[in-house]
C-alpha cells in the first residue's frame, strides 16, 4: 500500500538564453520582442496561456477597456464592436490567438518552483525539469493573490467569506445580506451584482478613484489615451509608490457603457458605510472618514476632467464632443454606520474586494523588499538580468493594461538584448584569455 | 509660477519635511514614535496633565518647555471649571493637527495662506455619560469642523488642501478610528 517515495532526482530540462515566466498578454508582448530580436526563449506557463483569465476571474467581468484599445505588438482586436468591452471569454481568446499569431514558445503546464541565482545566470526549477538561463523575465502577473486584511479572523464563524478569486456569480452566495469590502472597480462591481440579485448589500469604502464611463461622448479611456495621461511615464510621476498603489477605478465595462459609481449603487439600494477599521466582539467598527474619502475622489475626478477639457481646448477637439458636463458630488447618508453587528444575521457574506498581490514565493533572488515586492527600475530589476513586467505603473500609467504591455515589452527587450550582448562579450572575452 | 515659489510662506519647513520623509522611508525604525502624558489629580474634577519627553528617531526626545493642560469640567456640572472639559481638549486637538495640515499642504502645494480660522462643534448627549440611556454613546455623536480660509488659490485647491490634510491627519485617524487602548493599574 505505500508507495515508495521516488527519488527526487530533478530532470535537466535544458539551457536558454531567456525564461519568460507566465504566458499571459505581458510575458506574450515580450516573447514577441524577444523573438524580433532572434533572442531565445521560452514562456513557462503552470496552466494554460492566459491561465488566470480561465481560472480567477467571475462570470460576469469585463475588460475596464474598449476593443478598439486590446492591443499587443503587432496584433489588435479586429470584431465587429470596437467600443464595447471583451467579457473574460473573449479575453482568453485574445491572447490564446496572439500566442498563436506569434508562435510563442510556450511550455504549457509547467509550474516553475523556484528561480534562483547560478553562476552565469538563474536555475529555473520546474515540476517539468530544470532550466538554466541567462535572464528571467517574470510575467506572472500582479493579482496572483487576493489580499484579505489580518482582521478578518475576527469575523464570526457562521459569516462566509469569499475572496473575488473564489467569486464565480450570485448562485454561490447564500440567501441574506453582504458587506463587501472595498470600493475600487473589484468591490463596486461585485457590489451592484449581488444588489440587483437580491441581496442587500452594504459597501465599505476607503479612498478610491471615481471616473464616469463616457465623458463628453467619449470612453474616459479614449481620454486618458488621446491626452497622455495613460503614457505618463514612472520617472516623471512625483510620488511613484503611491501611484503605484493607487486602487483601480471605479469602471465597469458593460454594454450600456454606464457609470459605475457610488452614487450609482445607492440608488440601487446599496448602503455606503466608511473603510472597514476594526472587528470587536463581532462588531464591525467602520471609520468616520467616509465624508473625506468621498470629497477626495470628487476633487480628483474633477481634476481629471478639467485636464481633459483643458486639452480638448488646446487641441480644437471642444467641437467635436459633447459639452462640458460635471458630476454630482458623491451622495451620502445623512449619519453614515460606524457600525454593523455581524452576528445579528443580517450579513451573511463578507467579500473582500481588497485588493491583489503578486505570489513571489518562488522567487529566490534577493530583490524583494520589505513589503514583498520586487525592487526594480522600471522593470528592471536589482538583480542583472532579472525583468519584471506588467505590474501597475511599471514604466507607464497603462503598465497593467493589455494596451500597455507593448512600449514597456520594447523598452525591457532592448535592455535584455543589450545585457545579453554585455555578457557575450563578456564571456568571449573571458575565454580569449 | 517661478516668482510665486519665491514668496509663498506659511512658516512651514516643506524642505526639512520631505527630507524626513524620505530619511524615514529609509529608516522604517526611525519612524516609531511614542507619544506621552503624565496626569496629576487636583481635585474634584479639576487635573493638570503635563508633556515633556516622547520617544523617536530612535532616541528619547524632549519639548523645548514642559506644557500643562488643565481639565475639569464648568460649573453647571458643579465644578470648579479650572480648565477645558477633556471633550473640548480633543476639539482641540483635532482643530490643530488638521489646521497645521492645511500649512504643510498649502507650503508644498504653493498656496500663501492669508488666514486660517476653524470653528468646531461636537454634539453629546449626556444620557450616554450619566448612564440614563444605554443606547446613548459616552462620546461625541458627530463632530462638524469648519473652515474659512483665506488664500492665493481657487475654491477647489482649497477644498483639496483641507480634504488632503484630513487625509494625513493623526487626530483626524485616532477620532474616526478605533483604537486599541489598556488601561493598568499598579
Amino acid at each position: 500500500m505505500i508507495a515508495r517515495r521516488r527519488r527526487a532526482v530533478r530532470p535537466h530540462a535544458g539551457a536558454i538564453d531567456v525564461v519568460v515566466v507566465g504566458a499571459g498578454h505581458s510575458g506574450l508582448a515580450m516573447s514577441h520582442c524577444l523573438s524580433a530580436r532572434s533572442i531565445d526563449h521560452l514562456l513557462l506557463e503552470r496552466g494554460e496561456v492566459a491561465n488566470s483569465w480561465r481560472r480567477e476571474r467571475w462570470d460576469s467581468l469585463r475588460l475596464l477597456t474598449p476593443n478598439w484599445q486590446s492591443k499587443l505588438p503587432g496584433y489588435r482586436y479586429a470584431g465587429p464592436d470596437p467600443d464595447g468591452y471583451m467579457t473574460v471569454e473573449e479575453v482568453v481568446d485574445f491572447i490564446s490567438g496572439y500566442a498563436s499569431e506569434i508562435a510563442a514558445p510556450v511550455r504549457t503546464g509547467t509550474t516553475v518552483r523556484s528561480v534562483e541565482p547560478c553562476t552565469n545566470g538563474y536555475r529555473v526549477c520546474t515540476d517539468q525539469g530544470d532550466w538554466r538561463c541567462r535572464a528571467v523575465v517574470v510575467a506572472s502577473g500582479a493579482f496572483n493573490l487576493p489580499v484579505v486584511p489580518a482582521l478578518s479572523k475576527a469575523v464570526p464563524h457562521d459569516v462566509v467569506q469569499l475572496t473575488p478569486h473564489q467569486y464565480r456569480n450570485s448562485r454561490q452566495l447564500e440567501p441574506g445580506g453582504v458587506l463587501v469590502v472595498g470600493a475600487s472597480a473589484t468591490g463596486v462591481q461585485l457590489a451592484d451584482e449581488m444588489q440587483r440579485a437580491g441581496h442587500p448589500v452594504t459597501i465599505s469604502t476607503g479612498e478610491h478613484v471615481r471616473m464616469p464611463r463616457l465623458y463628453r461622448g467619449r470612453d474616459i479611456q479614449w481620454w486618458m489615451h488621446v491626452t497622455g495621461v495613460s503614457d505618463q511615464r514612472y520617472d516623471e510621476v512625483d510620488d511613484l509608490v503611491r501611484a503605484r498603489r493607487v486602487p483601480s477605478p471605479q469602471l465597469v465595462g458593460s454594454r450600456e457603457r454606464s457609470s459605475m459609481d457610488l452614487n450609482a449603487l445607492t440608488s440601487r439600494g446599496v448602503r455606503l458605510v466608511g473603510k472597514l477599521a476594526g472587528i470587536r466582539d463581532g462588531n464591525a467598527q467602520f471609520s468616520g472618514s467616509l465624508r473625506n474619502v468621498c470629497a477626495l475622489a470628487d476633487l480628483k475626478m474633477d481634476r481629471l476632467l478639467a485636464t481633459i477639457d483643458e486639452w480638448a481646448d488646446c487641441n480644437g477637439y471642444a467641437k467635436n464632443v459633447e459639452p462640458v458636463e460635471r458630476f454630482p458630488p458623491t451622495r451620502l447618508p445623512q449619519s453614515p454606520a460606524l457600525g454593523l453587528d455581524l452576528k445579528s444575521g443580517s450579513i451573511r457574506t463578507i467579500v473582500w474586494a481588497t485588493g491583489y498581490r503578486p505570489d513571489y514565493s518562488w522567487l529566490k533572488v534577493p530583490v524583494l523588499d520589505r513589503k514583498g515586492w520586487i525592487r526594480h527600475d522600471g522593470g528592471i530589476a536589482e538583480a542583472p538580468g532579472l525583468y519584471v513586467t506588467g505590474l501597475p505603473f511599471l514604466r507607464r500609467r497603462k503598465s497593467s493594461f493589455i494596451h500597455g504591455a507593448e512600449d514597456d515589452a520594447r523598452e525591457l527587450s532592448r535592455h535584455l538584448a543589450g545585457y545579453l550582448r554585455a555578457f557575450g562579450d563578456r564571456h568571449s572575452a573571458r575565454v580569449a584569455v | 509660477m517661478g516668482t510665486q515659489q519665491a514668496t509663498v510662506d506659511n512658516g512651514v519647513n516643506v524642505e526639512a519635511l520631505l527630507g524626513a520623509r524620505e530619511a524615514l522611508t529609509q529608516a522604517p525604525e526611525a519612524a516609531k514614535f511614542q507619544w506621552r502624558a503624565t496626569c496629576d489629580w487636583i481635585n474634584g474634577t479639576h487635573s493638570a496633565t503635563s508633556v515633556r519627553g516622547f520617544y523617536g528617531l530612535g532616541e528619547e526626545q524632549k519639548h523645548r518647555t514642559e506644557f500643562r493642560f488643565d481639565t475639569d469640567h464648568p460649573e453647571i456640572f458643579a465644578s470648579a471649571d479650572k480648565g477645558a472639559t477633556p471633550v473640548e481638549i480633543v476639539l482641540a486637538g483635532l482643530a490643530g493637527c488638521l489646521t497645521a495640515g492645511i500649512a504643510a499642504v498649502a507650503q508644498n502645494r504653493n498656496i500663501q495662506l492669508r488666514s486660517v480660522k476653524a470653528t468646531l462643534e461636537a454634539g453629546m448627549d449626556l444620557q450616554g455619560m450619566l448612564g440614563i440611556d444605554g443606547d446613548v454613546r459616552n462620546g461625541f455623536d458627530g463632530i462638524k469642523v469648519h473652515y474659512v480660509i483665506d488664500a492665493d488659490a481657487s475654491k477647489e485647491d482649497i477644498a483639496s488642501l483641507v480634504a488632503q490634510s484630513q487625509k494625513r491627519s493623526a487626530v483626524f485617524d485616532v477620532i474616526t478610528n478605533p483604537t486599541d487602548v489598556t488601561v493598568t493599574v499598579a
